[in-house]
């Protein structure tokens, strides 16, 4: 099946300091994946940059294509069409997300003006449809209300919606749920895992949270210092994680059945971006690295069909 | 006897003035009874507006109570702002969320790990370097840190060095509100790792605030679950947490996203956490109750002992006593 969208050698630059250091990743459609990582992994930035949201001062490099068409340095005007037409994306925080002194409704029918040429009564109706599908109670009232009169949830549903609205292909949530209360959360992920299988649509989803992303996605690319360091199928990587970072994030989490044990704390902190290890950036603090991790970043292997990570000591 | 009693302890604040109408006061904390022991952990779990971070600064006497009596080692706490209050400061001690905010960005690591020994007036310049020296170690920072400033750090730093103030002055009580909330998963375990072996090498109780359901079995004895400024369940971490028995905290616990659980397994509520200043009757978490029943709606279940030796605050818990009522 050709992916839906294709990103190859992403690379990302603030002033000459690297944030992205060659991501390739594709996407097909229909499929959820999952970026997980810590801050400043580079997993936000990939999806900002392949969306061309980044400010002038990033230097941007690589290719994102979407279908036969290619995002990165596309004219502004077809950028438009496919923001929030064919890839939407959704963000943490809903509230600063929409507009506060415009009704959510309204916010609402203007994406489907722009993506879908409605306007008047049937964009009214449309956006209430879109409302009920997300689950806001009360739909042809809240349509009149203000963001700063809905809890977060709410909020974060009038997002889900406004995405929709676009019919799009992908939608991209950056840590959706990360600012929202435990029983919220599980409301919101439910209703993400429902409009991707009623849509057909692709998700990818965005959080530092393992569980999370283990809750909605069935692969999974796990992101270290701006690079792909182990990609595969859900249950591969979180049950038999082959790169040490991911075996370590997963041994790092505490458990919530069985008896308590210690936890496995990966010792140091990730690298400063300006002074980066000569070779893989992980090897500071790596409990099986050794004089050859330092002589050149390693490449994505084949661990088993399906599942690569990029670590020397995995047997080719 | 325990080093810190509430009894029975509530706090209003006065609501929101509407144009015409009585302004309603909003309960944070209402009701609450509970101990912690020297030496053990507290968990305190629930979602946002529960009133878990005002029954924290209730326990260090930031806030007075509006009813009930919180005392701390046999005697009740002094009003705050009081001598007798700022004498106890040193033996109970807060740490927050966002060490940025906590930490004084003009002033060097060692001065402010210094401060609360200048303060209370413990030891000479000498004796304070050597203390700010030992706690540097003892937090796992090295001494090379010491000379900088709040912004030259990390977070994960940042939190070691607001644990070293916090225990500077060797409190015998420490409450912590969502500290490691704002680190990465490999620096939570890290800083997770230290407070269990700083509060067992120490002694010192702990009240752990979060509403991580993960990093607070991995740190308490005990856990009180909190809704709407109640607590609904409370019990040994092992108990409340494997087997919930209040439909909130089965909630709670059924909702904790985790690698390798079969999400289908999830109860779902419907609704949102209630307004504190609109409490439904009752119960108040029976608007969102999958299992609610009329009695619910009409009288406010008591928080009750169990057989294994915990409380629940729900009349299903309690069948025989509430059908028969």
């Amino acid at each position: 099946m050709e992916p839906l969208i294709s990103i190859r050698g992403l690379t990302v630059a603030f002033d000459g300091v690297p944030a992205l250091r060659g991501i390739d990743l594709d996407v097909h459609p229909g499929e959820a994946v999952g970026l997980v990582g810590e801050s400043g992994c580079g997993k936000s930035v990939t999806w900002l940059a392949a969306l061309g949201l980044l400010p002038a001062r990033a230097q941007v490099g690589g290719s994102v294509r979407l279908g036969d068409q290619e995002l990165l340095g596309a004219p502004a005007p077809s950028l438009d069409q496919v923001r929030g037409g064919r890839v939407a994306m959704i963000f943490q925080d809903p509230a600063s997300a929409l507009n506060p002194v415009i009704r959510v409704g309204k916010q609402v029918e203007e994406a489907l003006r722009l993506h879908r040429g409605l306007t008047g009564g049937a964009a009214t109706a449309e956006a209430r449809r879109l409302f009920e599908q997300v689950g806001i109670p009360d739909p042809a009232g809240r349509l009149r209300a203000f963001a700063h009169e809905m809890s977060g949830g709410q909020n974060q549903r009038v997002m889900i919606a406004m995405a929709l609205a676009g019919r799009p292909d992908l939608l991209i949530a950056d840590e959706p749920t990360t600012a929202l209360d435990a029983t919220i959360q599980a409301q919101i992920l439910d209703l993400l895992r429902r409009v991707q299988q009623d849509h057909g649509m692709a998700l990818v989803l965005i959080s530092h949270d393992l569980g999370v992303v283990a809750d909605l996605c069935s692969r999974v690319g796990v992101m270290y210092a701006g690079r792909m360091v182990e990609q595969g199928k859900a249950e591969q990587i979180f049950q038999s994680p082959a790169h040490p970072y991911t075996q370590g994030l997963l041994a790092a989490l505490p458990d919530m059945v069985g008896p308590r044990r210690r936890l496995e704390a990966i010792q140091g902190a990730v690298p400063n971006p300006a002074s980066m290890p000569p070779g893989c950036a992980f090897a500071p603090r790596c409990g099986s690295a050794g004089a050859d991790c330092d002589a050149g970043t390693p490449a994505l292997r084949t661990v088993r069909p399906g599942h690569r990570a990029a670590c020397l000591r995995i047997a080719a | 006897m325990s080093l810190l009693r509430l009894d029975a302890v509530a706090r209003t604040y006065p609501g929101e003035r509407r144009l015409f109408a009585k302004a309603a006061s909003v309960r944070a904390v209402d009701g609450v009874s509970l101990t912690v022991e020297a030496g053990s952990t507290l968990g305190i779990v629930g979602e946002s507006g529960c009133g878990k971070s005002t029954l924290g600064r209730l326990m260090l006497g930031l806030e007075p109570p509006s009813e009930g009596q919180v005392e701390f080692d046999g005697a009740a706490m002094p009003a705050p702002g009081t001598d007798a209050w700022r004498k106890l400061r040193a033996r109970m001690q807060l740490v927050f969320q966002d060490p940025l905010g906590a930490l004084d960005r003009r002033l060097t690591v060692a001065r402010q790990i210094a401060e609360p020994l200048v303060i209370h007036g413990i030891g000479d310049a000498a004796a304070r370097r050597a203390r700010v020296a030992q706690l540097l170690t003892d937090v796992g920072l090295g001494e090379d840190l010491a000379a900088r400033h709040p912004h030259a750090l990390s977070g994960g730093q940042r939190q070691r060095a607001v644990l070293a103030r916090a225990l500077a002055t060797d409190p015998a009580l420490l409450v912590c509100d969502e500290p490691v909330s704002a680190l990465d998963v490999s620096i939570q375990a890290q800083v997770v790792n230290m407070l269990v072996d700083l509060q067992q090498a120490r002694g010192i109780a702990m009240v752990f605030i979060s509403h991580d359901l993960k990093v607070v079995r991995q740190v308490s004895d005990s856990v009180a679950v909190m809704y709407l400024g109640r607590i609904v369940e409370q019990g040994a971490a092992d108990w409340v947490l494997a087997a919930p028995l209040h439909p909130y905290t089965r909630a709670l616990v059924s909702a904790v996203p985790t690698p390798g659980r079969i999400a289908r397994e999830r109860i779902v509520l419907t609704g949102d956490p209630p307004n504190p200043a609109a409490r439904p009757s009752g119960c108040a978490f029976h608007p969102r109750c999958p299992v609610a029943v009329p009695v619910c709606a009409q009288q406010t279940p008591p928080l009750r002992a169990m057989a294994d030796g915990r409380s629940v605050a729900c009349h299903l818990a309690h069948p025989n006593l509430d059908r028969a009522a």
